[in-house]
């Protein structure tokens, strides 16, 4: 495969992230919340590789610490919505009638607002925390894999080992776990590649505002810190959104490449 | 044709309705008492009942959801903050966000439509390398982090054009590129892709085999055919731009909804919240509504099929 490079620094660049995020207690030079008011917003130098906020704090300890929460966030939205999606888009797909219509019907009333706005306006009134956050994007997040997976579930009750698994009496729970998981994976994994993606940009967004964590530095809170110092300390801005572009391009040219091997796959089958 | 029309324009007010049930439900997912939460506990007990009553959280929930409607349509609400209809208060800032969103798609468009055309022309070239470099930065950089890094060049270094605020179109360039570098990745992939199917056609083929130049094959029958899906991702990216203008309209204090948004959140005026979800989740549909029967309009094979 010719982009096989890529997908090893993309695997590099996602493993450094999540190494960091596990053990940032054993990582992190300082603890995130060491003050240190003398040293205020300090450039990068050798004892503090990225620098200092306006409280003396540790940029590079307080970053590593932010991608346990942009991870972490990323990862439970996504989780949560593909098991949720999941779960609804087959029933829908499998039963279809009116239960499949008020489906889709809820489905088209939540995808009727924009971006992520819903998230904006539910993480306001439940307040800061990374649980309301996980909440807030999870409650919008099934609709993208339950459309999904209803799509590929008309199309798979279409072929014949479907009709097979029935005509031998196998169970709605058999078919759905024994039979459409394993041959949903693929679209699956690739939405769930550019899911967490979207999410660790939701969450990022949401702390910009002021809507996410607050008491734990997260990527989008520490941007929101920097922006205040633009003039005389850009490192504050610079280095926690590059950590997020990073970690988003990683992820979205991730479902990329899965995309293009099932489709080769595909080809080769056919 | 009638009838897909008449569907779709049915479809949208119960579409519309189940968006206003939502917002109207925001108000009860507060933790605890949502009165409190406004006023905050050192309120007077006083001005507790009054609020409750004025936001008619003293009467059973059906009431409620009747009398948020009936205030809504006869722009009855009251923002708590400003202490008057919030109507009022929105649609100063709703022309100010329309004035970056539509600049931002003016940009967007520019900079997106011909370098997704000549990539597609030029596939597999450098240029189309480059080019889908620029739509995978344009998808991944966030905006978030695209307007300070404009600042920082623009104003701070280069010191050309103003930081933040609105006075002039100086003002509007900074925050009007952030919004629309982001939307022209994502167009100028969409671009490429359509205009890529186009090429493959057979009637380009026969086009040619007529005896038309290269030049009139592209530009009169393959451009032409891309556009359409081309202008209905425009038309949906409208909804991600408004989304987006709440982060942009705080990085550079523009004064638009978004902004009045956030502000509204933090000042726990909760009317003006649902207010401006309900405005721009509205503005979102009936730009959708267009799209969907101007698409309609131009290609019959999707109303044919619709219509089945």
């Amino acid at each position: 495969m010719k982009r096989k490079p890529i997908i090893y620094i993309l695997l590099l660049i996602i493993g450094l992230f999540v190494f960091a995020a596990v053990f940032a207690p054993l990582l992190s030079p300082y603890s995130p919340d060491a003050q240190n008011l003398c040293a205020g917003l300090s450039g990068p130098s050798v004892s503090h590789p990225l620098g200092q906020d306006k409280l003396g704090r540790d940029v590079l300890s307080r970053m590593i610490f932010g991608a346990r929460v942009s991870l972490l966030v990323g990862l439970s939205v996504v989780l949560i919505s593909l098991f949720a999606g999941f779960l609804i888009g087959a029933i829908s797909g499998v039963f279809g009638g009116i239960l499949d219509q008020v489906m889709m019907r809820i489905i088209d009333l939540l995808m009727a607002f924009p971006g992520i706005l819903l998230a904006i306006a539910l993480a306001a009134v439940l307040g800061p925390g990374i649980g309301n956050v996980i909440f807030a994007l999870s409650l919008l997040g099934w609709v993208g894999y339950a459309r999904l997976v209803r799509g590929q579930v008309l199309v798979e009750r279409e072929k014949a080992y479907f009709e097979s698994a029935r005509a031998l009496g196998a169970g709605w729970v058999r078919i759905i776990f024994r039979h459409l998981v394993p041959n949903l994976a693929g679209p699956v994994l690739v939405q769930a590649s550019f899911g967490i993606a979207g999410a660790i940009l939701a969450e990022a967004s949401l702390s910009f505002l002021g809507l996410g964590t607050q008491k734990i530095p997260s990527f989008g809170s520490l941007l929101s810190h920097g922006i205040n110092f633009l003039r005389t300390a850009p490192h504050l801005t610079i280095f926690p959104g590059l950590a997020v572009f990073l970690l988003v391009i990683s992820f979205n040219l991730l479902g990329d490449f899965i995309a293009d091997y099932l489709r080769v796959e595909n080809k080769i089958k056919s | 044709m009638r009838s897909y029309f008449l569907k779709r324009l049915l479809w949208f007010f119960p579409v519309l309705l189940g968006v206003s049930l939502v917002v109207f439900f925001f108000i009860h997912l507060i933790p605890g008492d949502p009165v409190l939460m406004m006023l905050g506990e050192s309120a007077q007990s006083g001005q507790v009942e009054n609020l409750r009553h004025q936001l008619h959280l003293d009467l059973p929930l059906h009431r409620q959801l009747i009398l948020f409607f009936a205030d809504l349509l006869q722009g009855k609400m009251i923002s708590i903050f400003y202490q008057k209809p919030v109507l009022e208060v929105i649609f100063p800032k709703l022309a100010a966000t329309l004035e970056l969103a539509l600049s931002a798609m003016l940009i967007a468009i520019l900079i997106a439509l011909p370098i997704g055309i000549l990539s597609a022309l030029r596939k597999n070239s450098w240029f189309d390398f480059l080019a889908r470099i620029f739509s995978l930065l344009g998808v991944s950089v966030p905006n978030f982090w695209m307007g300070p890094l404009l600042i920082l060049l623009f104003s701070i270094r280069l010191g050309w054009l103003p930081v933040s605020g609105k006075d002039g179109i100086l003002h509007l360039i900074l925050p009007a590129l952030t919004l629309g570098l982001a939307m022209s990745g994502f167009l100028s992939r969409m671009s490429r892709a359509s205009m890529l199917e186009v090429l493959g056609a057979k009637y380009l083929e026969s086009a040619r085999a007529k005896g038309l130049k290269e030049a009139a094959v592209i530009l009169k029958h393959a451009l032409r055919n891309a556009l359409i899906p081309i202008l209905t991702v425009i038309g949906l990216q409208f909804g991600a731009l408004l989304s987006g203008a709440v982060i942009t309209e705080t990085i550079f204090a523009w004064p638009g909804i978004g902004r009045l948004l956030i502000n509204a959140i933090f000042s726990r005026d909760f009317p003006l919240v649902q207010a401006c979800v309900l405005i721009i989740s509205f503005s979102y549909l009936v730009v959708n509504l267009l799209v969907d029967l101007c698409y309609a309009l131009a290609d019959a094979r999707v109303r044919l099929w619709r219509e089945k």
